[in-house]
């Protein structure tokens, strides 16, 4: 990835940066600048939580190039609290069984290592749900969201 | 040393990576004798996608949640680590640019050995003290690299903590009082081409890391009139187990102090997050009132200490964010060297 | 704007070409169909290609053709949609004929991938996606496709092994083709034994690395009588869009601009999916074949998993897929595809396609879809 894109996309990649239509309400990540449901141009920045839960996942075998340096790794999609889906690689997972349904959220991870020049690129991937909550949420018997 | 405002922590975040390497991997290898003298069962290693710089996000994310401010108030970021991804680039505006605290802010990152977190600290006590911000983050952080088949091999691990300061009203602690010992040491070192650091030895012991705890922490006690009695919890830096508990005999403070603080046995001694580490473990127990000592040590060499007394509740924040104990439990342990080597950068494509 | 049919198919079997390069696959292909055709003299000519800007450093693609083919002065022009670039050209074309703006017209397809390593033509094939939010974080393209059948079948029911009718009935409709890749049948051992790329998806469940290069030539029917075979009609031609990016769908397993896309073909030529004879489809993975026979109302949602099982799939069932291999089968040379189904779609309609002739052929849809379902064009022909 080039070092001017990177830099534009770092508020989203680091930190779940997306918009918000001023108009209808709605949130979308990635960050748009015309809102999907009624098309107003009033998008403002919205900072997403980061937790959510596993909508899919797949363990890729092969990383593309460029992404050898911390892969093999697996992907998921992920729903997030406010509604959105995203796409992002799974991460803190080597053990894990993944499965649907199962909380996770957002870190601030090594994308990339090697890009063109050699610099780091970081963003947003997605782990299985760590705090002292855990406990709770786990021994509570309709807890575990079931999409 | 004293502030002219008060200042105090009002939110503190600790940060060890998941995956771990049993010593007896390590001894294997070498063909090192596993007969109970390895110093440490196993330690931290950091996953293939972590680095200083994502270690701080979340530590000071985890700061962030339990001073409950909005990031922007923070006026300064300061990462204190000897692993710095880029030798010319900094740590502490990625940090800063993923915490939301851009662009109002100063940042750098500070080297100081394994005390390059606690210098972070003192930078931010003086920040906030003189009247110049009312928040400041300071971090201890490291993905510490040793050198393959060297004793530090066994203890050289990842993590370490962040410490918001701020006004000493309402906070979670409150800085009495610190104090720094310096002096020109050359007990461990890393020259710029050198891939792993180079250590004295047994030179390391008496006329470095001891001498330099030893002299801070008695000088901060004669200032203060203050003796290790007077505090509930004391935290040493963590080089390995053996260290900090003669230190804290010999300076008078007792197990019961220190234990809470140790961390070292459990995933080795992460250099510039040690201390930090140790000082976040004894938060995660520690009640209103209780007095705490802290004195770091980083090879180079000197001491910082520092005298606190908690002044908030902890208890209430707690759970705002993952405890020390948190991170220790969670683990996944590497099947052998080589993933270790991998996990930590030490192959090399000919 | 007026009726336009085709008149001339020409094709390059679907392989490794190690002798051949881009300039050679595409030159063979429209040769061959302007003989196919009688020689005409096109006024224009449209090329589909996505990979050969990223793979071959070759932009300008159609000009390259056209030159090649002694087609010098006429009117000449790249199309790209990615996956969905063979289909967008015969669109292409369609409109410059069903316009007024030519007689007659030109679409070719053409893909060379086999010139570099795997890893390079995944990247390359990544450009279908979000290059920021997809692609830049190392998603592959077979990523997002595993990670919607593993959904699907989350959502379901069902299992990998209901997968395999999709892939066992192109192999065998293949084995009927002499221009497909792959010219083995396979079991549904077979399947289930093949290795997982990206899991739930295996080698099996999706289109390989290849070369190719099919044309056609389209001209007004009004002008049929002067070309040497009887025109194919073209009844539809249609395309429909959705977002770029997968997790911003309503919901990722409705594939919506191949739903839009199909219905809006089916209203133009007056039918409905009952009609259909036959349906080249856009198999690149066997995903894809199931949310494109939901998507085109062959199915309903969580359904289309069940035509494969039940063999509705088969050349011999109510609603025949890949008739000539498909993508799985005879090839998925990516920009190619979509005329390669045309030409497929052209020999049912004719009576040529010989062991794969679905009898009495006269509805074929053909369908070529971009990136995960981000973009789709649907054409039906009839005679």
């Amino acid at each position: 990835m080039q070092l001017p894109r990177y830099h534009r996309l770092r508020q989203s990649f680091y930190r779940l940066e997306g918009s918000r239509c001023e108009n209808c309400e709605k949130a979308f990540f990635p960050p748009r600048k015309l809102c999907r449901e009624c098309h107003s141009p009033d998008l403002g920045t919205y900072l997403f939580t980061g937790t959510g839960t596993l909508y899919s996942y797949s363990q890729m075998n092969q990383s593309p190039r460029g992404f050898a340096n911390v892969g093999p790794y697996a992907v998921g999609m992920v729903r997030l609290d406010e509604g959105p889906l995203i796409m992002a690689q799974l991460t803190d997972v080597d053990g894990v069984d993944l499965r649907i349904g199962m909380p996770v959220e957002m870190v601030t991870r090594k994308i990339q290592e090697n890009s063109a020049h050699g610099y780091i690129v970081y963003g947003y991937k997605f782990r299985p749900l760590l705090s002292n909550t855990t406990e709770a949420l786990f021994s509570s018997p309709d807890a575990v969201a079931t999409t | 040393m004293k502030t002219i405002k008060e200042v105090g922590i009002v939110g503190y975040g600790a940060y060890v990576p998941r995956p771990r390497i049993p010593a007896k991997a390590i001894a294997t290898t070498w063909g090192a004798a596993d007969n109970g003298s390895l110093p440490v069962r196993q330690k931290s290693v950091p996953s293939l996608d972590e680095d200083t710089v994502t270690m701080s996000i979340e530590a000071s994310r985890n700061a962030i949640e339990r001073a409950n401010i909005n990031p922007q108030q923070i006026r300064a970021v300061w990462v204190g680590t000897e692993s710095k991804p880029y030798a010319v680039k900094p740590s502490s505006t990625i940090v800063a640019e993923a915490i939301g605290a851009t662009p109002a802010v100063s940042a750098a990152d500070m080297e100081f050995a394994c005390k390059a977190g606690s210098e972070a600290m003192q930078t931010a006590v003086a920040f906030v003290g003189s009247g110049m911000a009312e928040y400041a983050l300071a971090i201890g952080m490291d993905a510490a690299q040793s050198k393959p088949g060297d004793a530090l091999e066994y203890t050289a691990a990842a993590g370490g903590a962040a410490y918001i300061f701020g006004p000493a009203e309402d906070s979670l602690a409150i800085v009495e009082a610190s104090y720094s010992h310096v002096t020109d040491t050359p007990d461990f070192f890393r020259r710029q081409h050198m891939h792993y650091p180079e250590h004295g030895h047994r030179f390391t012991g008496l006329p470095a890391y001891l001498s330099h705890t030893q002299e801070a922490t008695q000088a901060l006690m004669d200032l203060t009139s203050a003796r290790p009695s007077d505090y509930d919890w004391a935290v040493f830096h963590q080089p390995n187990p053996k260290f900090p508990r003669r230190v804290a005999h010999t300076l008078g403070f007792t197990d019961k102090q220190i234990l809470p603080g140790l961390v070292v046995d459990s995933i080795g001694n992460t250099y510039s997050g040690s201390s930090l580490l140790g000082l976040a473990a004894v938060f995660d127990i520690a009640k209103k009132g209780d007095r705490i000592f802290f004195c770091s040590y980083g090879s180079g060499a000197g001491s910082d200490a520092f005298s606190m007394v908690v002044n908030g509740d902890l208890v209430n924040v707690r759970d705002h964010a993952p405890t020390v104990r948190d991170y220790l439990s969670r683990s996944h342990v590497l099947n052998d060297y080589g993933q270790y080597l991998r996990h930590s950068r030490k192959i090399r494509l000919l | 704007m007026r009726n336009v049919g085709i008149v001339g198919i020409g094709q390059v079997p679907v392989a490794e070409h190690w002798d051949r390069s881009l300039r050679d696959l595409s030159a063979e292909a429209v040769i061959s169909a302007l003989h196919d055709a009688g020689d005409p003299n096109p006024g224009a000519l449209y090329a589909g290609n996505m990979l050969a800007g990223e793979l071959t450093g070759q932009e300008n693609v159609a000009t390259l053709i056209a030159d090649a083919t002694g087609l010098l002065p006429i009117e000449a022009i790249k199309i790209e949609a990615a996956c969905a670039a063979g289909g967008a050209a015969i669109r292409a074309a369609y409109l410059a004929v069903a316009s007024g703006a030519h007689d007659c017209a030109v679409a070719v397809g053409v893909e060379k991938m086999t010139d570099h390593f795997n890893d390079a033509v995944s990247s390359a094939l990544a450009t279908a996606a979000d290059a920021d939010y997809e692609a830049g974080h190392g998603v592959s393209f077979v990523a997002l496709n595993a990670l919607l059948m593993r959904r699907y079948m989350h959502e379901h029911r069902v299992k990998r092994e209901d997968f395999a009718p999709f892939s066992v009935n192109a192999h065998r409709n293949a084995a009927c083709n002499p221009h497909a890749m792959f010219m083995d049948e396979i079991s549904v051992d077979d399947y289930m034994a093949s290795p997982v790329v990206a899991d739930p998806i295996s080698i099996l469940d999706s289109a390989a690395i290849c070369d190719g290069a099919a044309a056609l030539v389209l001209c007004a029917l009004e002008n049929e009588g002067t070309f040497p075979k009887p025109a194919v009609r073209l009844a539809a031609s249609s395309c429909a869009t959705d977002t770029l990016g997968l997790s911003e769908r309503r919901d990722p397993l409705r594939w919506q601009a191949v739903a839009d896309s199909a219905s809006t073909a089916y209203k133009q030529a007056g039918i409905g999916p009952i009609d259909i004879d036959a349906f080249e489809l856009h198999d690149a993975f066997t995903i894809v074949s199931a949310l494109t026979l939901e998507a085109c109302s062959f199915a309903e949602p969580g359904e289309g998993v069940r035509m494969a099982t039940s063999d509705a799939i088969r050349r011999e069932g109510s609603v025949p897929i890949a008739t000539m291999g498909g993508l799985k089968g005879r090839g998925h040379p990516i920009g190619a595809s979509g005329v390669y189904q045309a030409v497929e779609a052209v020999h049912q309609l004719r009576g040529t396609a010989g062991e794969a002739q679905i009898p009495d052929a006269r509805t074929v849809m053909i369908q070529s879809v971009g990136g995960s379902g981000s973009v789709a064009v649907t054409h039906i022909f009839q005679t």
